[in-house]
């Protein structure tokens, strides 16, 4: 018997069929796997062939929340887009804040999964319990906020989206899906997936209680949370003030901000990028998601330029970087303008930035034809790297086409995929690992391709107190970071919350919501279950060991300038102690030891 | 006596206070039973919270026919009698605001009563969008705001002159 936090009914809508059934929530698997990311995986892990084609009718996309949506827990409004990713064939895991996961839950439905494929383009309507499918007709090709707009205007004015945007329809390999118009599930391609399915959007609305099964303690439990992490220096304090972007200064002051597609990692004009000039410049305001208590969003305007009056969304750190030192630009206004624009397309801006980067690489050494890019593609203009992604976001031309497929695609088309900075084709993010040893293992053996919310090892290695160049002990660190986000994300609130929060305090809020027995423990061993079954996806799938790695210039070419001068990384020296301790064998097969202490029962 | 303040340019569209409202009155989660309403504008990514004000001269009180709402002479807050509440909802076509209005069941009334003096909402809005506080104390902020805006003028007229 569910006693709270979850709703207890999946919704599952099959687009060639037509066909919409609520179902029951395996209780065991939420026991088990809670929402979100663990529950998604299980029931993808189930439901479909680990080989199948990412963009063919036979993958599914499950819109997940966890058993904290829709509470008054702290940062409670994630919502998980789960599927088999477009960009590398990975168990793909890709969420965002916003208000959606919170209205699903008021509509009834822990999830949603998506099947099969419409012939038209289509966009499902959940109205308080229930359901249709309607033409997206008119909608198709439109922006995501506009989408969102549109969406709205024919359902209901309060309802909240997902949309995606035309880049998601054109099946952008890096493309995203956005929540409420401008929230992004960003990484792995996930746009691509819904757009292959025809559907450009879903609008939910719902009047039911969200409960949970110990009341009194649960409200005990996230005021002591929300009291942390209000006082908490970086989530508290530095995040409200400056977002995100208030790690552009301490990243590059420690010598770890990749520049140049990571020809360096220290970037001189960081300052005129910092979360502090934006704030002075850009800022109109901050945003929270659903019950959040840091409010990192940031709502940005261009004031002057041909970009003048472009309002949104962000930049988050990440974007600043990948738009700004990766492609060594320095314009804060081409960077934002650049932000805005991948939003409205519906494009991840780590991925993007990081392309744009990786083309002026193989323009500058002359890898590419000049002529293929219509313009000249230069490290540090910001008026080139706009014009790309614009390029990109509306894939004009062979060029722009080959830029919407990320780095790999496109170092891979001329013959130079070293020049990706990336691991199983995902682009890394704003932390060199050569500078900060165990990002470079987080990295590598990140399940869904390189990223930095799969533990955020940064964390402790920079702001905390281990050595960032060190390489003894982080094998331990990673594993049990990676541990911890994949049980906060099946919980439903943000990564954000484990800069004050331990999993003492995570576990309380969720077994005080569920009424299941979760102790720090128990909630880490969910955690470690998680993330077995997303490498058992990813055996199945055809990855192996090889997989786990870094490009050959993260491995091999020191950093030039900056505090970490003369640093690479050495993933020997942590990978194997890592996979033992993971209990896997050397070729990182999960032991069948491992796998019966994690109640796992799945065929390898 | 203390009141109810909101500042629209602190709000982060969180709803937070909705659900600690929701929860206060009900010991549920469903922003649809809270008494204080976060406006979402997002064209232009801006966050407008509304709640009772608590009117002097209140319409919802007058229109009602069976004095279910009465302003509390003391605290300032117009008080709903459940027991003699009808449920007509005149008092909600009343409200020049919307601000008295119906639950999710869509058969009670409901509205904000400042918590009986200790706003659950407050608690919960950690940019200080929302406030309670006295009377004197809000009207003096509000003027020094004006103040500090107009002396920025002034300096500019000084100059302007010399
Ligand atoms: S809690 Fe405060 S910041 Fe959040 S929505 Fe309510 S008024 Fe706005
Ligand atoms: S004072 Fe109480 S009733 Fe009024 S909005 Fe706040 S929580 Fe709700």
């Amino acid at each position: 018997m569910i006693k709270g936090g979850f709703k207890g009914n999946l919704l599952r809508v099959n687009l060639t069929t037509k066909e919409v059934k609520s179902e029951a929530l395996n209780e065991e698997w939420a026991q088990k796997y809670l929402g979100g990311r663990g529950y998604g995986t299980r029931l993808l892990l189930e439901e479909i062939d680990p080989k199948v084609d990412p963009l063919s009718e036979e993958n599914k996309v499950i819109f997940a929340t966890g058993p904290l949506d829709g509470t008054l827990a702290p940062s409670s409004g994630r919502t998980m887009v789960i599927t088999k990713g477009p960009l590398n064939g990975a168990i793909a895991c890709s969420n965002a804040g916003g208000h959606f996961g919170p209205a699903l839950k008021h509509a009834g439905y822990d999830m949603i999964v998506v099947e099969g494929k419409s012939a038209e383009p289509v966009y499902i309507w959940i109205n308080k319990g229930k359901v249709e499918i309607r033409s997206a007709k008119e909608i198709w090709g439109k922006l995501a906020d506009e989408s969102d707009e549109l969406i709205r205007g024919q359902t209901h004015p309060l309802a909240e989206t997902m949309t995606i945007g035309p880049a998601g329809e054109k099946l952008s390999r890096i493309s995203s899906v956005m929540f409420n118009g401008h929230r992004a599930s960003g990484r792995t391609g996930v746009g691509a997936a819904v757009g292959s399915k025809n559907l450009k959007g879903i609008a939910v609305r719902g009047n039911e209680d969200t409960t949970v099964a110990d009341p009194e303690a649960f409200m005990k439990a996230i005021y002591k949370a929300r009291d942390i992490l209000s006082k908490d220096a970086f989530a508290g304090q530095g995040a409200a003030m400056l977002g995100t972007a208030m790690l552009v200064n301490v990243i590059n002051g420690v010598g770890a901000f990749p520049t140049h597609n990571a020809q360096d990692a220290y970037f001189p004009e960081a300052n005129k990028i910092s979360g502090e000039t934006l704030r002075e410049k850009n800022l109109i305001r901050n945003e929270g998601c659903a019950e959040c208590p840091i409010a990192c969003g940031r709502v940005t305007v261009v004031k002057s330029g041909p970009y003048k009056g472009s309002i949104g969304g962000g930049p988050e750190y990440e974007s600043v970087w990948s738009f700004g030192a990766m492609c060594g630009v320095s314009d804060l206004d081409a960077v934002i303008s650049a932000n805005h624009l991948c939003d409205k397309y519906g494009i991840d801006t780590i991925s993007m930035g990081s392309t744009v980067a990786c083309a002026m690489e193989l323009y500058e050494k002359g890898y590419m034809p000049k002529e293929d890019a219509p313009f000249e593609l230069r490290f540090g203009s910001g008026e080139a790297m706009l014009k790309a992604v614009e390029l990109a976001c509306k894939q004009e031309g062979d060029f722009g086409k080959l830029l919407a497929q990320g780095s790999y695609r496109l170092a891979e088309h001329y013959g130079h995929p070293e020049l990706s900075m990336s691991a199983k084709k995902q682009e890394f993010p704003a932390y060199d690992p050569r500078a900060i040893k165990g990002m470079g293992l987080e990295y590598a053996t990140s399940n869904r391709g390189a990223c930095h919310v799969r533990g955020y090892g940064t964390a402790v290695e920079v702001l905390g107190d281990a050595d960032q160049y060190a390489y003894e002990g982080k094998a331990a660190i990673i594993k049990t970071l990676q541990d911890l986000t994949a049980a906060l994300d099946s919980s439903g609130i943000c990564l954000f919350t484990t800069f004050g929060l331990s999993a003492n305090e995570l576990a309380e809020m969720v077994s005080t919501a569920t009424g299941f027995s979760i102790d720090a423990q128990e909630f880490m061993k969910i955690g470690e279950r998680i993330w077995n079954i997303e490498k058992l996806f990813n055996l199945k799938a055809g990855f192996t060991r090889k997989d786990d790695t870094l490009p050959p210039r993260i491995l091999s070419e020191p950093i030039k300038t900056g505090p970490s001068k003369g640093h690479v990384e050495d993933l020997g020296k942590m990978l194997d102690e890592y996979y033992q301790l993971r209990g896997w064998n050397k070729d990182s097969v999960p032991t069948d030891e491992k796998l019966k202490a994690l109640e796992v029962q799945i065929l390898k | 006596m203390k009141v109810l303040m909101l500042d629209q340019a602190k709000c982060t569209g969180c709803r937070a206070c909705e659900y600690a409202c929701s929860f206060e009155h009900t010991g549920k989660f469903n922003p649809l039973d809270s008494r204080i309403k976060v406006n979402e504008f997002w064209e232009d990514l801006t966050f407008v919270p509304s709640v009772c004000l608590q009117c002097e001269r209140a319409y919802c009180e007058e229109v009602c026919p069976t004095s279910a709402l009465t302003k509390n002479p003391e605290t300032g807050v117009v008080e709903l009698n459940k027991e003699k509440c009808i449920g007509c909802k005149q008092c909600i076509v009343a409200c020049p605001w919307g601000s008295i209005k119906l639950d999710h069941t869509g058969k009670e009334v409901i509205k904000c009563d400042n918590c009986g003096g200790d706003p659950a909402c407050i608690k919960v809005c950690y940019p200080g969008a929302l406030s309670y506080e006295e009377v004197e104390d809000i009207t003096n902020v509000k003027v020094q705001e004006t103040a500090t805006r107009l002396k920025e003028i002034a300096k500019d007229l000084v100059k302007g002159g010399a």
